[in-house]
């Protein structure tokens, strides 16, 4: 998996390596990929039981001030203002043209408090992008050092609360603060019910080793992490979305509310609105390819007459699905008219068909 | 009695009567973890060493797995198309993946026996 000694390593790294885990870089870190029991179990395990997450390379910021509600108003297409204490919600951070800089969890804990959830490979370009929008405001920017712990899966809260810690009255994206130093929202990439935990280190360390006693559940790594994220639908920024994509071809429209998609006073507000009169030329689809053989990210679309059709941005095999998935890019007209495509894999052409998002249906507990 | 030798890229090769039976070892299909497909050659191709006989795929990558000899495809292993995880529970067995007529026989003088290999992987 390549030279790790560069990359920035996980404050559990121990835990990590007394558990097998085999290690390899992503954004900078080095996280853990598989353990043992492979990606398949791994997956497996967490639709059917409760599955351990470090996302540690994730960062958390403290958005915090009088004037913090403006500040996110200006970089993100949200209305912070329509946010109740406790309510989370996914919001992009777009550029002036609209492009996706990160995608982020903005929770709201009180009257001028906020919790930004960031990207790892993003943070440090989200944070100089807050600060430069926070200049002259009274609004301050705070990383935050923690561990992070995603648990995910169907029983989740139980075996939380066998620990004594009880978050049943939590519904999907709403998050709190059940201790000091601690943040917890009701959240996941996944696609299932579950919950994710910023923590000190040391607090950190402790519940993992407690929740691992639990036989439901397991370490996953990065690896299980991405094959549930796409059977989700779920997009990996810097892959599915990114600064040459707009929420207008990402489809992702439904993350910005319906009275902010005409205009508002979020950067790239005017380029989202000439974006979404012009009609998107591409849009991102779901893509089932037919057989067994997955296509990857990078694969090129075409059409029935070899004709460029789009591209594959992510590609796998979907162990709960138990076949391929994928998702990327179409031509708009090609998905109108239900035009036949194929996956350009090594010379072969693969049939693939549009298939609605997610593969696996979300199992999120909504209040 | 079939002798078998390893190659840098993690392949076995076991040979008998001038036929070789290829697959690969126990360390990598560890390595790549669970396979989901296997791309198999058509029978009757010609390869040459080096050259990229067949991809693994695991749920997260593809990699090629290279002729370690030049020779004709004469079988290969019709099993992996339903279950592609043979690979992974029995590399050196159930798993192999093709079998071809070895072109020149001399070219099995530099690949490596069982010790050799197992230094290799430590």
């Amino acid at each position: 998996m390549g030279d790790t000694g560069e990359l920035k390593q996980l404050p559990l790294k121990n835990l990590h390596e007394s558990a097998g885990a085999r290690f390899g870089g992503f954004a900078g870190w080095s996280m853990p990929i598989t353990y043992p029991a492979g990606v398949m179990k791994e997956h497996l395990h967490t639709r059917e039981h409760a599955g351990l997450f470090d996302i540690s390379h994730m960062r958390l910021f403290d958005v915090a001030g009088p004037d913090a509600e403006g500040v996110l108003a200006r970089a993100c297409p949200l209305d912070p203002g329509q946010l109740s204490t406790g309510q989370s919600k996914l919001t992009l951070l777009l550029n002036e043209a609209a492009g996706i800089l990160d995608d982020l969890i903005v929770t709201r804990l009180g009257a001028d408090r906020f919790k930004v959830v960031a990207n790892a490979g993003n943070a440090d370009s989200d944070e100089a992008h807050l600060r430069a929008l926070a200049k002259g405001h009274d609004c301050t920017i705070a990383p935050l050092d923690r561990v992070f712990l995603a648990l995910q899966g169907p029983e989740s809260e139980a075996v939380l609360k066998a620990c004594g810690i009880d978050l049943s009255h939590l519904y999907f994206m709403q998050g709190f603060e059940p201790r000091d130093g601690w943040f917890t929202s009701r959240s996941g990439y996944t696609g299932e019910d579950g919950f994710e935990l910023a923590l000190p280190a040391a607090d950190a360390g402790q519940l993992a080793e407690k929740l691992l006693a639990d036989e439901r559940v397991m370490w996953i790594g990065l690896a299980a992490r991405d094959s549930l994220r796409l059977e989700a639908g779920l997009c990996l920024h810097g892959q599915d979305i990114g600064p040459d994509t707009t929420p207008v071809d990402a489809a992702l429209l439904w993350a910005i509310p319906k009275e902010l998609r005409d205009g508002g006073p979020y950067v790239g507000s005017q380029a989202l609105v000439a974006a979404r009169a012009a009609g998107a030329a591409r849009k991102r689809v779901g893509l089932m390819p037919e057989g067994r053989q997955p296509v990857r990210a990078g694969t090129p679309l075409v059409d029935a007459n070899g004709a460029a059709a789009g591209q594959i941005t992510s590609g796998g095999f979907g162990p709960s699905a138990g076949a391929p998935v994928a998702m990327g890019y179409v031509a708009t007209d090609l998905i109108k008219s239900e035009a036949e495509l194929f996956a350009e894999v090594r010379g072969n052409r693969i049939p693939v068909r549009i298939h609605s998002l997610p593969f696996t249906p979300h199992r999120y507990r909504k209040g | 009695m079939a002798t078998v030798y390893y190659t840098d890229d993690h392949e076995w090769i076991s040979v008998d009567n001038g036929v070789a039976t290829v697959g690969i070892t126990d360390y990598a299909q560890e390595q790549l973890g669970d396979l989901v497909f296997v791309e198999l050659p058509e029978a009757g191709k010609s390869l040459s060493k080096g050259d990229a006989a067949v991809v693994v795929e695991s749920v997260k990558a593809a990699s090629d797995v290279y002729a370690p000899v030049d020779g004709e495809v004469t079988a290969i292993n019709e099993k992996l198309n339903d279950d592609p995880a043979l690979v992974n529970s029995a590399a050196t067995g159930d798993g192999w993946l093709w079998k071809m007529k070895l072109a020149d026989e001399s070219q099995l003088e530099g690949l490596m026996d069982e010790a050799g290999y197992q230094a290799l992987i430590g």
